[in-house]
């Protein structure tokens, strides 16, 4: 993914003479090619993410497009106040992206863990978050950050996922995309999480289980026609995420579906759980910790299928 | 009276705004007046000599800009703003009171000439490295002027803009701080240790000078050197007295909470020999 959004953003930094790329001190080679190419629109910010927040706002305050890239949490919570007050209170058209989330960067320890990211950033006014699933969905998903403007937060992974997409989808922010139609569950997948999704539908499959695959790229603003359309005709939706299953997608989608009159759909939210993980492994190991495993979650979306008597 | 020759106007402007900074702290109960006594010189020293500014196009891509950081202070902002011309003088009745657009905090682009929403400490230099910086990009010489309160030196992003405007060479950037030597519940050089304040700016790699803060024809000399022409941002230690202008109001820190009664108000504008 992070590989993506070096090509992508190196060639809208060609189209775009107002963007500049604002780097809290890694990416090491990654901007190489950006470097050679706009040394005076590249600036490395140091370890000091929240004079780089409110840099690029004042960057978008004087009509620049600034983009801000470092590992999530300090480009997330670290700044969260700068983000709040400089970002979103004065609407300015700032692009944040974390990488490593989720559990990416699992092996360097729980300061690496970003799991409560969306959570915080969600509540802002202003703050849209898109969570690209995989590296097609990170170019289109910069490109109409950068199209839209105001404060857009994008979370990557790290790099090496798979493909998902073998074309370039419809995309939009604010607008799922249904990858596969189903019948008896709905995933709505979010991130880095997307190929688990497809793995877990098959194994579904195999079950007799037909389940739509949606990218749910996009947590806020919710996608609610979509969410209208899903709940009226499946008995079961199932959100996945790597992030905590408090206040990222699954939590959107349970206040959705709180406030929605009509009888429906239940919903399972499948993400990490409310605890610090401790000790040594990298991202596989903390997935299985947690259950994001195509099996796993295969086998509890069939179980709550069976609960609520859908099957 | 554009470029600040003549002290005695901007004196007279100064009490004026004083005035109107403790009439407005009187009708609308708020704190904070001793904050904005403090800097009235430095804001009067700005608008009235050091920027570049036209009231009638308050938006100009190559206008000098200007952030208060300590926007706690902005009773005094607000009132510069209006005798500059900003916006109706009348308006300043209207701080504080509900609808509103004059907050006892600025929200964004609250009225004409505000540039930045403060008030949260510790935001607007890095804010303005980032004007700075499009200034530079764009080929635009602003410069970009940023008062800040000493307390707000004890924010840790204060020093990462230190920091990354140092390396960046942002010449056209200058810190003012507002050095009253008070902050909220104490002596600021006792709660932090923030002295030597200029050599601190110093070592950080800025171009640092120390000024008083209520010498008119200095701020006018200081604000208007600014870049100085050593390649490097400017950092104008202002050593001023909180609450400024009003005896019984002078280095009393009672005054970062209390608001005046109507008598306080009359000696006040008898001190400054208003009407």
């Amino acid at each position: 993914m992070r590989d993506a959004f070096a090509a992508e953003i190196t060639q809208l930094a060609s189209e775009d003479a107002r963007l500049v790329l604002l780097s809290g001190d890694i990416g090491n080679r990654l901007f190489d090619r950006y470097k050679q190419r706009h040394p005076e629109r590249f600036l490395n910010c140091g370890v000091a993410e929240a004079n780089m927040i409110s840099m690029a706002a004042g960057m978008a305050l004087s009509g620049l497009r600034p983009v801000a890239y470092t590992i999530t949490p300090f480009v997330t919570t670290r700044c969260l106040e700068q983000i709040r007050v400089d970002v979103c209170y004065h609407n300015t058209s700032v692009v944040i992206v974390g990488v490593g989330a989720g559990l990416s960067y699992a092996s360097l320890g729980g300061t690496h863990h970003a799991c409560e990211d969306i959570a915080f950033l969600r509540v802002l006014p202003n703050m849209t978050i898109v969570c690209p699933g995989d590296a097609m969905e990170v170019r289109l998903a910069i490109r109409a950050a950068l199209r839209q403007g105001g404060p857009v937060y994008i979370r990557l992974g790290k790099k090496g996922e798979p493909a998902v997409h073998e074309r370039a989808p419809e995309f939009a922010i604010g607008k799922g995309i249904v990858l596969r139609a189903g019948e008896d569950v709905c995933l709505l997948s979010t991130g880095t999480v997307l190929p688990l999704a497809v793995e877990a539908a098959a194994r579904l499959s195999k079950d007799g289980v037909s389940a739509q695959i949606v990218s749910l790229h996009t947590v806020k603003p919710l996608d609610e026609d979509l969410l209208a359309d899903v709940a009226a005709r499946f008995p079961l939706l199932v959100t996945l995420e790597e992030h905590s299953v408090l206040g990222g997608l699954g939590g959107s989608v349970a206040e959705w579906l709180a406030g929605r009159s009509a009888p429906g759909a239940r919903l399972l939210r499948i993400g990490t759980a409310d605890e610090f993980l401790h000790g040594g492994g990298g991202q596989d190991h903390a997935r299985e910790h947690f259950g994001l495993t195509a099996e796993r979650i295969a086998a509890r979306a069939c179980a709550m299928l069976k609960t609520i008597g859908a099957r | 009276m554009r470029r600040g020759e003549d002290l005695a106007a901007l004196d007279r402007v100064a009490r004026e705004i004083r005035g109107s900074v403790v009439e407005m702290s009187h009708r609308a109960g708020t704190p904070h007046l001793g904050s904005a006594l403090s800097c009235v010189d430095l804001l009067v020293a700005a608008y009235w000599a050091a920027l570049r500014i036209d009231p009638s196009n308050p938006t100009a891509r190559d206008r000098d800009r200007f952030i208060l950081s300590k926007g706690h202070a902005v009773s005094a902002l607000y009132a510069t703003l209006a005798h500059r011309g900003f916006f109706p003088l009348a308006q300043l009745e209207t701080f504080n009171e509900a609808g509103s657009a004059l907050a006892e905090q600025p929200s964004p682009a609250c009225v004409p000439g505000l540039e930045l929403a403060t008030g949260s400490l510790g935001h607007g230099l890095s804010v303005g490295l980032g004007m700075a910086f499009a200034g530079r990009l764009a080929g635009l010489p602003y410069r970009v002027l940023v008062l800040m309160s000493d307390g707000e030196c004890n924010e840790g992003s204060v020093w990462e803009a230190a920091l990354l405007g140092a390396a960046q060479r942002l010449e056209q950037v200058a810190a003012i701080i507002d050095y009253n030597k008070w902050q909220a519940t104490g002596r600021s050089n006792d709660i932090m240790a923030l002295a030597p304040l200029r050599e601190k700016w110093e070592a950080f790699g800025w171009s640092a000078c120390e000024v008083g803060g209520h010498d008119l024809k200095a701020l006018v000399q200081v604000l208007g050197n600014v870049p100085d022409g050593s390649g490097k941002p400017v950092a104008i230690v202002a050593h001023t007295v909180k609450g400024r202008g009003v005896s019984f109001m002078e280095d009393d820190n009672n005054w970062h909470y209390r608001s005046p009664n109507a008598d306080e108000v009359q000696k006040a504008r008898i001190e400054l020999g208003l009407p």
